[in-house]
C-alpha cells in the first residue's frame, strides 16, 4: 500500500521561525517535518508521511485572510496530500481561525480530508465546530503529543473514508450531526439504566446533551418607567392581516417592523399569527393574546409608562436557528436604540 | 433574542409561557405566561376578565423591567 501524503499547517511559532515579532511573516513551505511535525509523523506511523509544513504568521493571516488563505491552499494543493493537519491551536484565537479558515478552504477546494485541534473555548470553535473536525485539545502546548495523537488517528481514519466513532470516543467536538443506529436496548431501557446509575452515583452519558448556553449580565433597570419608551418584540408571528412581507412561519431567515401608530388595539380583521409552531386560533380570535398593544396603551393613556413605540418587531420563533435570532437581535438591538427604547417587553408563544 | 438585548444594555423582559426552556437559554427577566398558544390571554374567562390578566402580566413585566436584579430571575 502506498503512502498517505500528509501535509501540516502550523504558525510562524510553531514553524520556529519566531514569536509575535514574526507574527506578520507571509506564507511559506518546507520539506518534510518541521518542529511539532515530528510528534504528528510519530504518531501517523508508517503509513502515513508528513511531506511538507506550510505556515504562516497569525497576523499575517488575520490582516490578509482572503489572500493568505489561498495562497496556504495553494502551496498545500503542490504537495498533493491525503490529509491535510493543522495545528492544534490550543487557546490562540488568530491561529485557530487560519486552522479553522485552512481546514474549510482544503475539504472545499481541494477536496480532501483536514483535521485540526484547539482548545474547546478558542473563540474559533464556534464559528468553524459545525463543519469541520476539531479534536480537543488542552489550553496551551503541554497538551501537544496526546491532541496530535489523536488527530492522527482521526486523520487517517477519515483520510481512507473509514467510519468514524462518537465525538466523545473519537476525541473531537460534537458537529451537532444525527445519525441512525440500532441500538441492543430500547430507549426506555436505556434511559432507566441512565437513571439508576445516576441514583448509585455512577458515571453515565446522555444521548442528548442541551446546549450549553451562556449567561448576560443584567443591565440596569429602567429607573423612571413613567418617561420610558417600551418596545414589543414577539417570536409569537403577529403581522398585518395578509402577511404582506409573507414572513416565514418556520424556519425564519427574516424579520420584520410594523407600524403601531394610531393603533389602540390589534382587531382580529386588521391583524393575525402566522406562526406554524402552534395552533393560532385562539390568537387570531384576539391577537392581543400574543402581543399585548391594547393594555399597553391603556398604561399609556395612564401614563404608567412614557409611551409604548409606534412600531413592534415580529418573526416566528418555531425552527429558527440560534445563529438567525442572534443575528436578528443584534439587528433590532441596534434599532432599538436608535428609537431611545429603555425596556423591551419579548413576548415568546 | 432577550439576552441578546440585554447583552447590549437594553432591560427586556420575556413573557413565555414554557419557562424550564426559558430557564435554560438564559435570559434574565422571566415572566410566565398563560398558554402557548395565547401566553396573555385566556378565552376561557370573560373577556374583563382576560383584560385584567393581560394587564396583571404586563405590569409584572414592566415590574421586571424596574427590578435590579444579580442574575435570572421568574417573575411570578
Amino acid at each position: 500500500m502506498t503512502k498517505l501524503r500528509v501535509v501540516h499547517y502550523v504558525n510562524q511559532f510553531f514553524a520556529g521561525i519566531g514569536g509575535e515579532d514574526r507574527a506578520s511573516e507571509p506564507p511559506g513551505v518546507r520539506a518534510g517535518v518541521v518542529g511539532p511535525g515530528q510528534v504528528l509523523q510519530r504518531a501517523l506511523g508508517a503509513s502515513a508521511e508528513v511531506v511538507a509544513t506550510v505556515y504562516c504568521g497569525d497576523d499575517f493571516f488575520a490582516e490578509h485572510e482572503e489572500d493568505a488563505a489561498a495562497t496556504v491552499v495553494g502551496l498545500i494543493g503542490r504537495h498533493q496530500p491525503d490529509l491535510v493537519v493543522a495545528g492544534p491551536a490550543f487557546n490562540a484565537g488568530r491561529y485557530g481561525f487560519a486552522c479553522g479558515r485552512i481546514c474549510r478552504a482544503v475539504e472545499d477546494i481541494l477536496e480532501i480530508p483536514a483535521v485540526t485541534g484547539m482548545y474547546p473555548d478558542n473563540p474559533a470553535v464556534e464559528l468553524y465546530r459545525p463543519s469541520l473536525y476539531i479534536v480537543v485539545s488542552g489550553p496551551n502546548a503541554v497538551s501537544m503529543p496526546a491532541t496530535l495523537e489523536r488527530m492522527a488517528g482521526l486523520g487517517l481514519k477519515r483520510a481512507r473514508g473509514e467510519r468514524l466513532g462518537q465525538p466523545g470516543d473519537e476525541g473531537y467536538l460534537a458537529r451537532g450531526m444525527r445519525f441512525t443506529e440500532v441500538a441492543s436496548q430500547s430507549a426506555a431501557e436505556r434511559a432507566v439504566d441512565m437513571l439508576l446509575a445516576s441514583v448509585r452515583g455512577e458515571a453515565w452519558q446522555t444521548e442528548w446533551p442541551l446546549p450549553d448556553y451562556d449567561r448576560v449580565s443584567p443591565p440596569t433597570p429602567i429607573k423612571d418607567i413613567r418617561r420610558a419608551t417600551i418596545a414589543l418584540v414577539t417570536s409569537g408571528g403577529i403581522v398585518p392581516k395578509g402577511n404582506p412581507d409573507r414572513i416565514e412561519s418556520t424556519y425564519a431567515t427574516k424579520w420584520k417592523k410594523y407600524s403601531l401608530a394610531g393603533v389602540a388595539a390589534l382587531t382580529p380583521d386588521g391583524w393575525q399569527s402566522i406562526h406554524g409552531g402552534y395552533d393560532t386560533t385562539r390568537a387570531n380570535e384576539d391577537p392581543n393574546r400574543v402581543l399585548p398593544v391594547d393594555v399597553l396603551r391603556e398604561l399609556e393613556a395612564e401614563g404608567a409608562i412614557g409611551r409604548l413605540l409606534d412600531q413592534y418587531w415580529v418573526f416566528v420563533g418555531s425552527g429558527a436557528s440560534t445563529t438567525n435570532a442572534r443575528r436578528f437581535a443584534e439587528q433590532m438591538a441596534d434599532e432599538l436604540r436608535d428609537s431611545s427604547v429603555e425596556g423591551v417587553i419579548f413576548t415568546a408563544t | 433574542m432577550a439576552k441578546e438585548f440585554e447583552r447590549r444594555g437594553i432591560p427586556t423582559a420575556i413573557i413565555s409561557t414554557i419557562v424550564p426552556l426559558a430557564e435554560s437559554i438564559g435570559p434574565n427577566r422571566i415572566v410566565p405566561g398563560k398558554a402557548i398558544t395565547h401566553p396573555l390571554g385566556d378565552p376561557a374567562l370573560s373577556p374583563a376578565e382576560e383584560r385584567a390578566l393581560r394587564r396583571g402580566l404586563v405590569r409584572r413585566a414592566l415590574d421586571a423591567l424596574q427590578t435590579e436584579i444579580s442574575g435570572q430571575t421568574v417573575f411570578r
